[in-house]
């Protein structure tokens, strides 16, 4: 049953997913090509995979496919028959839908109200009874579950990313198009996503095209593959006929080894694990909401190790995060740093080598319109030798600042190479290695770290990944909060499960039992 | 005095709280639910308690002009919509802030009646007809207090049928959508900038009406010192409310009442410290705002898009 029908016209009531061509797509922004003479071909009711690192082009192609810029040269064909895609609007009558990688959804609203929105042809007067009818039989012929009265802002992000999904498939897509959808899921979300999105391609009603950096998801649920570097076609082909390693020399353009795979044993440890620097004894701390979110926690963190924090977004992780920070105040129990009572004062934080890479760097350790030395002198710039002169008055030595900067500009490879820049300007990858940079520039005792890479290319990651390693190896003592678990797996020596608020699970990487994290992530452990 | 004197004293003091909540409530009523569409949109108008004050004039010099003080209500509230047209395009121009603009706006406002009202303080204007509720009664003073304004049911309806159509309506879907985050409304086709400014000048129109009731009802008629702030007042007030029309409703009476202690006691002859406890409703504001804001905590229900909301 399809509660839209009376807004489709009959010609669009043809419910298979669609065939769509892209030949030789051109698109330029000024002097730069995006795009050049890209060409993809997506067959009906496929899963199809686009390939390729931040800046390859993957976003331009499917935004042209989507009408939000017109390519200059090349064109597209659906269903074998050329359409000219000007607008969204274009887009929308052939039923291409797009799940952006960022939320579109009024968090202050519900389910239901969100899904009515998008539908966007409401009558006057909304019967709800009648419409929650309609959207539970539409759910039902969906593979997804959702509550409809929930509240958006109370959703975990895999249940917004579904409902991003469910938006679409409400609007009759037949093409869905996903951009880096399992970006903001822990796996077994991304898991269960694609697995049902991968469900309704075979049922012939949907085709997907998914934008992503993850082998993984590529070899579990793709059929074809398209991979682009830098604007042009790097190659494509069925996801069955490539390794892993051929797409991935496709993508960079040269033979990188992949560290998928790799996992830290305890064999590997080249410094012996020191002593306690990070110790949290029955931690409590509520969320923005003001319902407890950390419900008596306990984790130690000793020097030379780096302990792994896996857990399904939005069991406390983020809070936990924060208390460590000094963003938020936690309700009950005890932080120890070195054995010191932590309040994360500026004094404390500079006594014991406290610091910090948290999520989204740009809002939580940054002031955006500062210039990226600014933003790297936020730790010292108050003390010798950045302040200091007459009397002692803590006049900033702005030169000694910028030559600092510079200094890790060039050492972290942070790009532009401006020191003067707004650090706001910088593209997320640049703007994390900009913050890591400072993090890392002191003598480092304690590193507490959330989501690194969230949202970085293969290079970038890799490079995070190194001075991660480098700096445990060097005796810091690492918490590492990650919704990757591949991620943690490749760089933790131990792993802890966070569900509820609390650690559920706790083991050694290299005895760690994958299916018992898996267990333990979805709250199933016990 | 006996225990039967106290208890009399109280029952009437009560009594007289009750009637000031119902005849000085209705501006906040008005100017809260006003406030309350504007805000939804994700847009604040500081600018109210300007309009509040303008549309006191205009009714009152229309309502005189016309002999109809119902035109005057009318004319009160297409003042406010205009202001409100004002504000609604001011901020949707790049980089305007709309809580300046809504200071400028509130100064405006107040001078343009004030230089416009100056013949009005004198003659006296045709005043709203009142509904008397307690007729039923032969207690004076229940007759006094239940002696309503027609505005006041009217702005009660105003506030449930807001209720309601914030939930079941389009326009309240998309207002709330638009309010909550402008990027998804954008993306899927909703008008941001014509709904914000409809929103404002909607919100304008409500707190003109406000400002007749104060010219046309009580204290009923023109002088310069007329709202003593009730506009914005309204905005903390909705801001108590947590954007609900009802609440908007509820807390508005509960100003009401915090408005009428200072007469009241009068009235029972306590008349020490008659000043401070005609502060009441400003001290009551400051308790509020700081009770209903807790440290480490989002304000559940706040408009995502509210510029005071956002970190």
């Amino acid at each position: 049953m399809d509660p839209l029908t009376h807004s489709l016209t009959a010609a669009d009531l043809q419910h298979r997913g669609a065939a769509v061509e892209a030949f030789r797509v051109t698109k330029r922004f000024g002097a730069f090509t995006a795009l050049d003479a890209v060409s993809m071909k997506v067959e009906a009711g496929s899963f199809h995979c686009l390939l390729g690192e931040n800046g390859a082009g993957k976003s331009t192609l499917v935004k042209c496919l989507v009408g939000y810029h017109p390519p200059e040269e090349g064109g597209f064909m659906v269903d074998g028959r050329e359409q000219d895609i000007r607008s969204p609007r274009d887009a929308q009558r052939l039923r291409i839908g797009m799940v952006y990688q960022h939320f579109t959804l009024a968090p202050g609203m519900t389910v239901a109200e969100n899904l009515l929105l998008a539908r966007g042809d409401l009558p006057l007067r909304i019967d709800w009874r009648h419409e929650k009818a309609a959207l539970a039989a539409f759910l039902d012929s969906t593979p997804f579950r959702l509550d409809l009265n929930a509240l958006v802002a109370d959703l975990a992000a895999g249940e917004k990313q579904k409902l991003e999904i469910l938006k679409q498939l409400y609007l009759g897509q037949r093409l869905l198009i996903l951009d880096e959808p399992t970006s903001v899921l822990t796996p077994g979300e991304a898991d269960e996503v694609l697995g049902l999105l991968h469900g309704m391609t075979r049922d012939g009603r949907l085709t997907v095209l998914m934008i992503s950096h993850k082998f993984r998801e590529v070899s579990a649920y793709g059929d074809g593959v398209t991979i682009l570097r830098r604007g042009k076609l790097a190659g494509s082909g069925r996801v069955g006929d490539l390794s892993t390693a051929e797409m991935a020399e496709m993508m960079v353009g040269s033979s990188v080894a992949v560290s998928s795979g790799r996992r830290r044993c305890a064999a590997d440890q080249t410094q012996a694990i020191g002593e306690v620097r990070l110790d949290v004894e029955g931690l409590h701390a509520d969320n923005d909401r003001g319902t407890p979110s950390v419900r008596g926690l306990d984790l130690s963190v000793r020097a030379g190790e780096i302990v792994g924090v896996a857990g399904v977004a939005g069991n406390g992780q983020k809070e936990l995060v924060e208390v460590l920070l000094g963003q938020r105040k936690a309700s009950a129990g005890q932080v120890r740093v070195a054995g010191e009572d932590y309040q994360a004062s500026r004094a404390q934080m500079r006594r014991h080598g406290v610091f910090s890479l948290p999520e989204e760097p740009l809002r939580n350790a940054c002031v955006p319109a500062m210039s990226v030395a600014e933003n790297m002198g936020l730790r010292d710039f108050d003390i010798a030798p950045y302040a200091g002169g007459w009397l002692s008055l803590g006049f900033l030595r702005r030169g000694a600042l910028t030559r600092r900067a510079k200094t890790l500009i060039e050492a972290f490879g942070v790009r532009p190479d401006d020191p003067a820049a707004a650090i706001e300007n910088l593209s997320g990858g640049n703007v994390q290695r900009a913050v890591l940079a400072r993090e890392l520039s002191g003598p480092v005792q304690l590193l507490v770290v959330a989501n690194p890479v969230f949202g970085l290319d293969f290079a970038a990651t890799e490079a995070i990944h190194r001075r991660l390693d480098q700096a445990r190896n060097e005796g810091a003592a690492i918490l590492l909060v990650s919704e990757d678990l591949d991620e943690l797996l490749e760089l933790s020596d131990r792993i802890v499960v966070m569900s509820e608020g609390v650690i559920a699970y706790e083991a050694l990487a290299g005895q760690a039992d994958v299916a018992a994290i898996g267990r333990y992530m979805a709250g199933h452990g016990h | 005095m006996s225990d039967g004197g106290d208890s009399l004293a109280f029952g009437s003091l009560a009594l007289a709280l009750l009637g000031g909540a119902l005849r000085v409530s209705t501006p906040f009523l008005f100017v809260s639910l006003g406030e309350c569409i504007t805000e939804k949109s994700g847009r604040i108008n500081l600018g109210l308690e300007g309009i509040l004050v303008l549309g006191a004039m205009s009714g009152y010099g229309v309502s005189l002009a016309s002999g109809s003080p119902w035109l005057g209500v009318l004319a009160a509230g297409l003042c406010g919509l205009m202001m409100g047209l004002l504000h609604g395009g001011l901020c949707s121009l790049a980089k305007v802030n709309d809580i300046a603009v809504g200071i400028s706006l509130m100064l405006f406002g107040t001078g343009l009646a004030f230089f416009l009202g100056k013949p009005l303080i004198q003659p006296q204007a045709p005043m709203l007809p009142s509904l008397e509720l307690g007729a039923w009664s032969d207690s004076a003073q229940l007759q006094s207090a239940l002696r309503i304004n027609v505005l006041l049911p009217l702005g009660l309806l105003l506030a449930l049928l807001l209720h309601w159509g914030f939930r079941a309506s389009r326009w309240g879907l998309a207002l709330r959508l638009v309010g909550d985050n402008a990027a998804a409304a954008r993306a899927l086709g909703y008008p941001v900038v014509p709904i914000r400014i409809g929103a404002t000048a909607a919100g304008g129109f409500l707190a003109g009406v406000g400002g007749a009731f104060l010219s046309l009802y009580y204290p009923g008629s023109w002088n310069e010192g007329l709202s003593s702030g009730q506009g914005l007042m309204a905005v903390a007030l909705v801001i108590f409310a947590r954007w609900n029309p009802l609440r908007c409703a509820l807390a508005a009476l509960l100003f009401g009442a915090a408005g009428a202690l200072g007469p009241a006691l009068q009235s029972q002859g306590i008349t020490a410290g008659y000043y401070l406890f005609n502060a009441a409703p400003y001290v009551l504001t400051l308790a509020l705002m700081a009770a209903s804001w807790t440290p480490g905590r989002s304000l559940a229900g706040a408009p995502g898009e509210l510029s005071l909301t956002q970190r």
